[in-house]
C-alpha cells in the first residue's frame, strides 16, 4: 500500500517535470522568443538587447534549468500587460474556476448517477431509451454552442438567468450546466454499463436469494460496486472540465483562469499563459493522484499491481 | 473473435462466397439499426456537401450584400425565399456558408484523425513489440500529455505558431495519438506471445515482417472504431478553435467562426448562432451513432471509449 502510494507520488512528480518542459517549449516553438515577447515596433537593437537581458542567447538546457528553478519558486515572470507576477494573476482567478468546475461536476454527478442506475435497472424500457438518447445528445453537443443556446433561451428570451459575469448563485447556473453537460452524459453511460455488469454477477443472485428487497440490493450491493470504475472516470473528467472551462468562461465572461489564459494568448502575454497552463495541469495531476489513492481504498484489488 | 467472424465462419463457403456473405450480413445489420442508418445519412450528407459545395450552394458564401443583411429565415416575417435560413450581419447566405463550412470541417478533422492514427498506431506497435525502454519512454510521454487540459495547450501553440491549415492539423493530430497507442500496445502485448507469432519467428521472419504483416492486421478493427469516434471529437475541436478565432481565418466560412459571429447578434438575430451549432451537433451525433454501431460489431470490448 505505502509502496503503491510512493510509486504514484514519484510518477506525479515525473509528470509535473514533463509539464514544465512542455510549458517552457511553447515559448521557443518559433525559434525566437524575443521576437514574440517584444512589441511589434521594437528596433532590432532593442530586440537584441532584450534577448541578452532575458538570457535567450544561452543554450536551451541552461534556459530550461532557469525556468524550472523559477517554477519551483512559483516564479513565471511578470505579466507584460499588468506588470504583476504572472502567478499572482492566475491564483487570483483560481477561486472562480474552482467554483465553476466544482458546480459543473456536482450537477453532472447528481443527474448522471441516478439516470445511469435507472437505465440499467429498467433496461430497454422507455426510461432507458430516453436517458441514453439524452446522454448521446449531451455528448454530441459542442460546449460553446450549448452555452450560447442556454443564453438565448434563458437569458435573452425568458430572462430567468443573467448571461454573463460572476456574482451570486444565479450567475453560476448556466455556465455550470453548460460545462457539466458532457461529463454528465459520459458518466451516465458509464454508470449504466458498469451497473449492468455488476447486476449480472453471481453475488447479486445471492443477495436476491437471501430475500433482500430489490431496492436494498440495488442501492447497497450493486451501486457501491458499480461506482468503482466511475470514480476513475470522474478523475479523468476533471481534465475535460478544466479544458472545457476555457471555452465556457469565454462564452459567459466568467472571470476565471481559462478566460484569463485566452485573453493572455490574444495579448501575447506569455508568462501568464505559461503560469495558467502549468497551474491547471498541476491541479489535474494532484486530483488524479488523490483519486488513485482513494481508489485503492475502494477497491483493494488495485494494490496488487 | 467477433460475432461477425463467427457468422462468417459458420458459412462453409470458399473465400469469395464467404466475403460476399460477410458483407451481406454487415449490410443487413446496418439496416436493422436505425441509429446507425441516421449516422450514415449524416456522414454522407456532410461529405457530399463538402465535395459538391459549389453545385449545392444557392449563393456565393463570401459575397457581402449590405442591403440583405440580417434577413431572418423564410418562415419568419421579413424572410426572403431565396435565403432559406436567412443571412448574416454582412448579408451572406447562411445555407451556402454552412455548406462551404463542411469543407474546412471535413478537411481539418479527417487530416488530423489520419495523422494521429498513423502516429499513435506506429508508437503502439513499437511500444508493444519492443517493450523495455522504448515502451517506457512513449508511455511516460503519453502520461504527460494526458495530464493537460489539452485544448488550452493547443490554443497556446496555435497562437504562437499562427493559425494556418497545416499548423491546425498538426496540433490537433498530436492531441489524439495517445488513445491509438494505448489500445494498439495492449493488443500487441497479448498477441506477441501467441503461437502464430512464435511460428513466424521460427521460420525466420524479421521483426518488421512480424510487426507489419502479422501483428498489424489484428489491430485494424479497434483502430477503425477509434478513428470513427475520434472524428466526432476533432470536428468539435476544429469548431472550438474557429470559435476562439484560432481556426482557419475569415473570409473562409467555418462553422465555429459563424457561431462566434452570431454570438454578437444573439439578442436580435437568433438564427446566426443557432444553425451552425445545430449542424455541428447533428454531424457529431451521426458520427457517434455510427461509431457505436461499428464498435459493437467490430470490437465490443472497447465499450468504455
Amino acid at each position: 500500500m505505502k509502496f503503491y502510494i510512493l510509486k504514484r507520488l514519484f510518477h506525479s512528480i515525473f509528470v509535473l517535470v514533463g509539464i514544465s518542459l512542455v510549458v517552457f517549449i511553447i515559448l521557443h516553438l518559433t525559434g525566437d522568443p524575443a521576437a514574440l515577447l517584444m512589441p511589434m515596433d521594437a528596433t532590432p537593437e532593442q530586440v537584441a538587447q532584450f534577448r541578452k537581458e532575458m538570457g535567450f542567447t544561452d543554450p536551451l538546457i541552461v534556459q530550461y534549468g532557469r525556468f524550472f528553478k523559477g517554477t519551483l519558486h512559483g516564479d513565471f515572470g511578470l505579466s507584460f500587460r499588468h506588470s504583476q507576477p504572472a502567478l499572482d494573476l492566475v491564483l487570483e482567478r483560481m477561486p472562480a474556476t474552482i467554483q465553476l468546475t466544482a458546480a459543473a461536476m456536482v450537477i453532472a454527478l447528481i443527474i448522471a448517477i441516478p439516470v445511469g442506475i435507472l437505465s440499467a435497472v429498467r433496461r430497454n424500457t422507455i426510461l432507458d431509451h430516453i436517458g441514453m438518447t439524452g446522454a448521446l445528445l449531451g455528448q454530441s453537443t459542442p460546449v460553446f454552442w450549448l452555452g450560447i443556446m442556454l443564453i438565448l433561451i434563458f437569458s435573452v428570451t425568458l430572462q430567468w438567468f443573467p448571461s454573463s459575469g460572476r456574482g451570486n448563485i444565479w450567475n453560476l447556473v448556466l455556465p455550470a450546466v453548460t460545462l457539466g453537460m458532457f461529463t454528465m452524459a459520459r458518466t451516465a453511460r458509464m454508470m449504466r454499463s458498469s451497473m449492468l455488469e455488476v447486476l449480472g454477477q453471481e453475488y447479486m443472485k445471492t443477495a436476491m436469494a437471501k430475500g433482500l428487497s430489490p431496492r436494498m440490493v440495488i442501492l447497497k450491493h450493486a451501486m457501491k460496486n458499480a461506482l468503482i470504475p466511475v470514480v476513475t472516470i470522474v478523475g479523468m473528467e476533471l481534465g475535460t472540465l478544466l479544458g472545457g472551462a476555457v471555452i465556457t468562461e469565454t462564452v459567459f465572461a466568467w472571470p476565471g483562469v481559462g478566460r484569463l489564459a485566452v485573453q493572455a494568448i490574444y495579448n501575447r502575454d506569455y508568462p501568464v499563459v505559461q503560469a495558467a497552463v502549468f497551474i491547471l495541469a498541476t491541479i489535474f495531476v494532484l486530483v488524479n493522484l488523490g483519486v488513485d489513492i482513494l481508489y485503492t481504498y475502494l477497491d483493494p484489488r488495485v494494490k496488487l499491481e | 473473435m467477433s460475432t461477425l467472424e463467427h457468422a462468417a465462419k459458420s458459412f462453409e463457403f470458399s473465400g469469395e462466397d464467404r466475403r460476399v456473405a460477410r458483407w451481406r450480413k454487415i449490410l443487413q445489420k446496418l439496416r436493422e439499426n436505425k441509429g446507425a442508418m441516421f449516422g450514415l445519412a449524416m456522414v454522407l450528407a456532410v461529405i457530399l456537401s463538402a465535395i459538391f459545395a459549389p453545385l449545392l450552394s444557392p449563393h456565393d458564401p463570401i459575397l457581402q450584400d449590405v442591403e440583405k443583411r440580417l434577413l431572418p429565415p423564410v418562415w419568419q416575417t421579413g424572410g426572403d425565399p431565396s435565403f432559406l435560413l436567412g443571412t448574416d450581419h454582412l448579408g451572406r447566405d447562411i445555407v451556402s456558408r454552412l455548406i462551404y463550412g463542411a469543407r474546412i470541417s471535413i478537411v481539418v478533422s479527417v487530416s488530423a484523425v489520419v495523422f494521429s492514427a498513423i502516429l499513435g498506431t506506429l508508437i503502439g506497435l513499437l511500444s508493444g513489440f519492443y517493450g523495455g525502454n522504448v515502451d517506457n519512454i512513449f508511455m511516460r510521454i503519453a502520461d504527460v500529455q494526458l495530464a493537460f487540459p489539452f485544448i488550452l495547450l493547443a490554443i497556446a501553440i496555435i497562437a504562437v505558431l499562427g493559425p494556418n491549415l497545416q499548423n491546425i492539423i498538426i496540433v490537433m493530430g498530436i492531441t489524439g495519438w495517445v488513445i491509438y497507442a494505448r489500445v494498439v500496445r495492449a493488443e500487441i502485448l497479448s498477441l506477441r506471445e501467441k503461437e502464430f507469432i512464435t511460428s513466424v519467428r521460427a521460420l525466420g521472419g524479421s521483426n518488421g515482417r512480424i510487426i507489419f504483416n502479422h501483428l498489424f492486421p489484428n489491430v485494424v478493427p479497434p483502430i477503425i472504431v477509434i478513428i470513427t469516434l475520434e472524428m466526432a471529437r476533432m470536428i468539435i475541436m476544429e469548431a472550438a478553435l474557429s470559435f476562439l478565432g484560432l481556426g482557419i481565418q475569415p473570409p473562409t466560412p467555418t462553422w465555429g467562426g459563424m457561431l462566434a459571429d452570431g454570438r454578437v447578434y444573439l439578442a436580435t438575430s437568433w438564427w446566426l448562432a443557432t444553425f451552425p451549432g445545430l449542424v455541428i451537433m447533428l454531424v457529431v451525433l451521426g458520427i457517434n451513432l455510427l461509431g457505436n454501431w461499428l464498435r459493437d460489431i467490430l470490437d465490443p470490448r472497447l465499450t468504455q471509449l
